[in-house]
């Protein structure tokens, strides 16, 4: 396990995510997972969607897997984003809107508000609706009033707007910005942007695939 | 001649990606750098290839599947789509195309067609990464939340003309939101 994580840095992120505590010594990866009750194929699935861009699960090996712990793990995930990741860039936004003089202050604030209520959205939308349909799926309720079509064509892209937040803070603001500052933060949102990069690609490589299977079922 | 044009073609007949092939061999300035049989992973490839051009054969894409094509593309300014077609198809189905090919073309005019594609999207490309005044009108309304249609509209020229616009506008800013826009035009007093 220990090998997995210093090969690639950022699924670190998935542990806590897994339930996984740190402090696992030299055990393997298969140990690791048994032991906080994860299954190892799902844990690898995230762990190479994270690290291979061409990555794709066949369809084979998303039906032969227990995916019972990818919905509570997308949850953590959310949770992570919201409560501790947003605030996190929210507070040091709201330093950086001090020193840059009211109007731009202003500028960064609302739009970062409007961000939050497009975020807050994006994942409300997941978990009301996307998710307990999943749910009803693999308890053999079918619902004929959605399909996960519909989430494929709205699952919009939220990373974006994070990427032109740290052109705009570079390229555009005055520079009464301490550097430092800028650099922190400019890197905390590059971070962020970069896992929720991989939270979408985890949703369209491996939740909708699945999502689709379980409709198939009922055709 | 400068650089090759790198293509990739999406086609689910062999014989047809076979045919274009060993037309495109013929010439040195042509290089394919990928092919598909279907659009399974056409989004990975078309980032991790990195066409020029796309040759590709529409009836693979469901609405859906154009729509969001399109709008993978539109953020590409060094990528053009050509639609491959076998009969003929209703032109509003092939908005989303630069251009087409007429599997019954001659091979000059294929070449021909694929070149002035490439060419075409040079072009586009100003060298200045000041916004033009037409930029920067185009960058006003989108800013305000405007579709590219409504500003079509508004400013009296082709959609297909305030897509370039808007992949110019994102090339020079780096920024591709439309909040993002919108705080570039708020920091620069545009609005």
């Amino acid at each position: 396990m220990a090998d997995l994580i210093v090969t690639n840095n950022s699924l670190i992120l998935t542990l806590d995510r897994f339930g996984i505590p740190l402090g696992f010594g030299e055990k393997s990866v298969e140990d690791v997972c048994k032991q906080s009750n994860v299954s190892v194929n799902l844990f690898l699935m995230i762990c190479n969607v994270y690290s291979f861009d061409n990555y794709i699960p066949d369809k084979q090996t998303i039906t032969d897997t227990d995916l019972s712990q990818l919905i509570p793990y997308l949850l953590a995930s959310h949770k992570y984003y919201m409560e501790k990741r947003l605030p996190h860039i929210e507070n040091h936004l709201h330093d950086i809107a001090d020193m840059v003089g009211e109007k731009y202050g202003k500028i960064l604030l609302d739009f970062f508000s409007d961000y939050k209520n497009e975020f807050h959205k994006h994942f409300s939308y997941e978990e009301e609706i996307v998710f307990p349909y999943m749910q009803k799926l693999e308890n053999g309720q079918r619902d004929n009033n959605y399909r996960i079509q519909k989430f494929v064509e709205s699952h919009s892209n939220i990373e974006e707007a994070l990427t032109d937040l740290t052109q705009i803070i570079y390229k555009y603001l005055p520079s009464s910005v301490m550097p430092d500052d800028s650099i922190e933060l400019i890197f905390d949102i590059l971070q962020l942007t970069s896992d929720l990069g991989k939270h979408s690609l985890i949703e369209d490589k491996i939740l909708v695939p699945y999502v689709e299977t379980l409709e198939r079922r009922y055709k | 001649m400068s650089r090759k044009i790198d293509i990739m073609i999406v086609e689910p007949s062999d014989i047809i990606i076979e045919g274009l092939t060993s037309i495109f061999n013929n010439y040195n300035d042509i290089n394919i750098i990928a092919t598909l049989s279907d659009t399974e992973i056409l989004h990975e490839k078309i980032i991790s290839a990195n066409p020029n051009i796309i040759i590709i054969n529409p009836t693979l894409l469901n609405p859906l599947e154009k729509q969001k094509l399109n709008l993978l593309i539109q953020n590409r300014i060094n990528t053009s789509l050509i639609a491959l077609v076998y009969q003929y198809i209703e032109s509003s189905s092939l908005h989303i195309f630069d251009n087409t090919i007429d599997i019954r073309a001659p091979k000059s005019s294929i070449v021909q067609t694929v070149r002035d594609c490439y060419s075409s999207q040079k072009g586009k490309i100003s060298e200045s990464y000041e916004l033009s005044e037409r930029e920067t009108s185009v960058l006003i309304l989108v800013a305000k939340g405007l579709s590219s249609k409504e500003i079509a509209e508004n400013l009296h020229i082709s959609v297909h003309t305030v897509n370039t616009h808007r992949k110019n506008i994102t090339h020079k800013t780096g920024i591709k939101s439309v909040a993002g826009l919108a705080v570039y035009a708020m920091i620069h007093n545009l609005t």
